[in-house]
């Protein structure tokens, strides 16, 4: 294909123009629909999007054979309300802690069986995964079972009202940082990287996606289904609730986080990167963070000066990435020396 | 209603000298599990390392056996391994049960039927890894059918039956041993044949089972609306393992040429007026010092309680009803209150017509302190004279209390008593 057409100012390819083996999964009328309307999911949900696209690329990798593990969780909450349920796929919530331990038990049995056809997917939101699911989600890839583990990171526990994770960003505002007067927000630290500590297990496959490049997320998952093995797929997902965004700012949003270099788009195979997915318009971090409220004490008083302080030291990180992942076109590394230079 | 019999002790005429783990991960193999996942803590290892190695040569195939994590772990890939239709199966103790413990409540909502063996082990802190039943009676109202063991072929043979259980009635079970006095025993023990097994245990054909042909959602939430109902039937559910576990311990009787397990058995209950209840390994002893005393001409007999859940309230009834008092020897207790297994008695003989009995607590072999026969001795000569008391510690070393400065229970002082008793006790042998 020579000719690539982009609807204007968001650099996502007209589906219709594209040879039909080209075209997005969720443009196949055959899809699996793993996910069908009618949940709960308020408007403007990141996570179900982005789960829908990611079952449906599962299954159609798979051909219709994946069984689906789920943390508790919204993304639970939502789609089960007993007797309904909007999942067509085989689907097991057990707790909130240990996804990737019944995924492992569930590929165990499957296995027992002599079923590998069968495939298994574990998922979870940033809570289920980077905090009380830590241990198991370790477990899993550390044994190498044959498990995709997906995490639908929104940044803080948005299910029981918007507390602290461990995967909350500095600065933002929740029901458990609040903003006070010399306390803005989640803490800057270092934050819990779990897909850098996913490529440390030496997995056969870690990717980190949005839900802004749709394309991009159904890419990631079929090429985790070519591996056998622990595979780990982090998925940033807004959350018009917890972010205090407009519904229809969520795919925005997600787009400005990579475009600021807040959340690197990246792949990695056991253990060392394999592709980093380059900036196009880099934007100031400022031009993220400013529609969101959980931000809003940032720039508020802005006729007083705002905190360009904490904005500056937000942009650093952001600089950092770019740095690390070499996300600007101009200053993308050799990748293979990059892993090297992780070594070090 | 069948009458208190006397059931003859089992010398072990068969079988060969093994230790009691060793015995009970050959059973387990021969009910062919499909996953074993598990976690190492002792007294259990030496279980699941026989078995990891019984699947390592490939004698168990097809067989997953999982190095889980931690025992949260463990437990929830067992969740995973039943749900995806598998017989799934695991062993713990102590504090890997308590860490179990959301997991084991999840495993009984789904119904999902794992069979565990717990090697009972006091729980911490202080930390202690010798015998006590706290941990398994901690777990008492997890929705899990609860058997306990009194020697390692009961061990042995409570497995097969637990499965069959499970899979029949869709509730997990435990079957409690206790750590080190049988895990680490080394015994005449007649393990089942697998003949006698696969006769007994038919092969595991899963209820519910997430099928990519039939795609189910299973792990609901349930309401206010109907969350009473499905407990309501959790409840119906175990108790039918009250008519069917005596049923399936006949079968399997029969076939394995030993007497039946029963809910709970009596022991020379005829014209006994004290009656001694426990559970699990302190049952031998217990039955050798009651020996004794008929031949002392004390009118004392014991109760073998091997089904704790469901609780065997007309068995226990039927058992009782010729006793004037009960001495419930407890391997635990609830700090504060008394006894674990005492008020559950009490309850099921106060049901009317009242079976009138009066029933003490006597907590004995916490944290692998030894119930000696001595012990025993004096307790059934007091409690023979009526001079037991509603609740007292057995063989509680008042001396050891008092040399560390402590008169009573409430002299301690605020902060860990462990280190200061002990620290207490150093300084002043020390100053002697």
């Amino acid at each position: 294909m020579s000719v690539k057409f982009y609807q204007v100012g968001s650099l996502a390819v007209g589906n219709r123009l594209l040879p039909q083996e080209e075209r997005a999964g969720q443009a196949d009328p055959e899809r699996a629909n793993s996910l069908i309307s009618g949940h709960r999911a308020c408007q403007g949900c990141g996570e179900v999007l982005g789960a829908r696209y990611v079952l449906d690329t599962a299954m159609r990798a798979t051909g219709g054979k994946l069984v689906a593990v789920n943390a508790t969780g919204c993304l639970e909450v939502v789609s089960t309300p007993f007797p309904e349920s909007a999942w067509r796929v085989p689907w097991l919530h057990s707790l909130f802690g240990n996804a990737p331990a019944v995924a492992s038990g569930v590929a165990a049995a499957l296995k027992a069986q002599g079923r590998t056809d069968i495939r298994v997917l574990g998922q979870a939101g940033d809570g289920g995964t980077v905090d009380i699911g830590l241990g198991a989600l370790s477990g899993m890839f550390e044994r190498d079972d044959d498990v995709l583990f997906v995490c639908y990171d929104n940044q803080a526990y948005m299910n029981t009202g918007v507390q602290r994770s461990g995967a909350t960003p500095p600065a933002a505002r929740t029901a458990t940082t609040p903003v006070v007067a010399g306390q803005p927000g989640n803490r800057f630290g270092q934050g819990k990287d779990v897909p850098a500590i996913a490529m440390a297990h030496r997995i056969p496959y870690v990717a980190t996606a949005t839900v802004a490049d749709l394309r991009d997320l159904e890419a990631k998952v079929e090429r985790a289904m070519l591996f056998t093995g622990a595979r780990y797929l982090h998925v940033l997902v807004p959350c018009p609730l917890g972010w205090g965004s407009a519904s229809s700012q969520t795919i925005r949003l997600a787009r400005l986080a990579t475009e600021s270099g807040l959340f690197p788009l990246f792949e990695a195979e056991y253990g060392e990167l394999t592709s980093a997915t380059p900036i196009r318009h880099r934007v100031p971090v400022d031009e993220y963070l400013r529609p969101q409220t959980r931000y809003a004490h940032l720039f508020a008083h802005e006729e007083k000066g705002g905190r360009p302080d904490l904005i500056a030291r937000i942009q650093e990180q952001a600089d950092r990435n770019i740095r690390t992942y070499g996300l600007l076109a101009a200053t993308m590394p050799d990748l293979a020396q990059h892993s090297e230079r992780s070594h070090e | 209603m069948s009458t208190p019999e006397t059931t003859t002790r089992q010398t072990g005429s068969s079988g060969r000298a093994v230790e009691g783990s060793r015995a009970v991960a050959e059973t387990v193999a021969r009910c062919r599990p499909q996953v074993v996942p598990a976690y190492p803590i002792s007294p259990q290892t030496h279980i699941v390392e026989a078995l990891s190695a019984l699947v390592r040569r490939g004698e168990l195939a097809p067989c997953e056996y999982i190095n889980a994590e931690s025992e949260f772990g463990a437990m929830s890939l067992c969740i995973g391994a039943s749900a995806a239709g598998s017989r799934t199966y695991t062993a713990t103790s102590s504090q890997g049960l308590l860490f179990m413990a959301e997991a084991l409540y999840n495993a009984a909502g789904l119904g999902l039927p794992v069979v565990m063996t717990v090697a009972n082990r006091a729980l911490g802190a202080p930390i202690n890894i010798w015998n006590d039943q706290s941990d398994s009676l901690s777990q008492r109202d997890s929705g899990w059918i609860q058997l306990y063991a009194r020697d390692n072929q009961a061990a042995c043979d409570l497995h097969p039956i637990a499965f069959r259980l499970a899979e029949e009635l869709s509730v997990p079970v435990m079957v409690c041993m206790d750590g080190f006095v049988l895990t680490h025993a080394v015994e005449r023990i007649a393990v089942p044949d697998q003949e006698v097994v696969d006769a007994f245990l038919p092969a595991y054909r899963p209820q519910q089972i997430l099928d990519p042909d039939v795609p189910m959602s299973i792990g609901a939430m349930v309401g206010p609306e109907a969350f009473t109902e499905v407990r309501f039937l959790a409840d119906g559910r175990m108790r039918r393992a009250l008519l069917r576990m005596p049923e399936l311990a006949e079968r399997y009787a029969k076939l394995v040429g030993r007497p039946a397990e029963h809910l709970a058995r009596g022991y020379r209950l005829d014209g006994a007026r004290t009656v001694f209840l426990a559970m699990g390994s302190v049952l031998g002893t217990l039955e050798d010092v009651i020996d004794e005393a008929r031949t002392d001409g004390l009118a004392v007999g014991a109760v073998e309680l091997t089904c704790f859940r469901p609780f065997p309230v007309q068995r226990l009834r039927t058992l009782l009803a010729g006793a004037e008092q009960v001495i419930v020897l407890e391997r635990a207790f609830s700090a504060g209150a008394a006894g674990i297994i005492t008020p559950e008695l009490v309850a099921a003989l106060v049901d009317p017509p009242a079976v009138p009995v009066r029933c003490s607590t006597v907590v004995a072999g916490l944290g692998g302190r030894p119930i000696t026969k001595k012990a025993l001795r004096m307790l059934v000569r007091d409690a023979a004279a009526s001079r037991a008391a509603r609740f007292s510690f057995l063989g509680l070393d008042r001396d050891l209390l008092s040399r560390a400065g402590y008169g009573r229970a409430s002299d301690d002082a605020p902060g860990s008593t462990a280190e200061r008793l002990l620290a207490r006790l150093h300084t002043r042998e020390e100053s002697r």
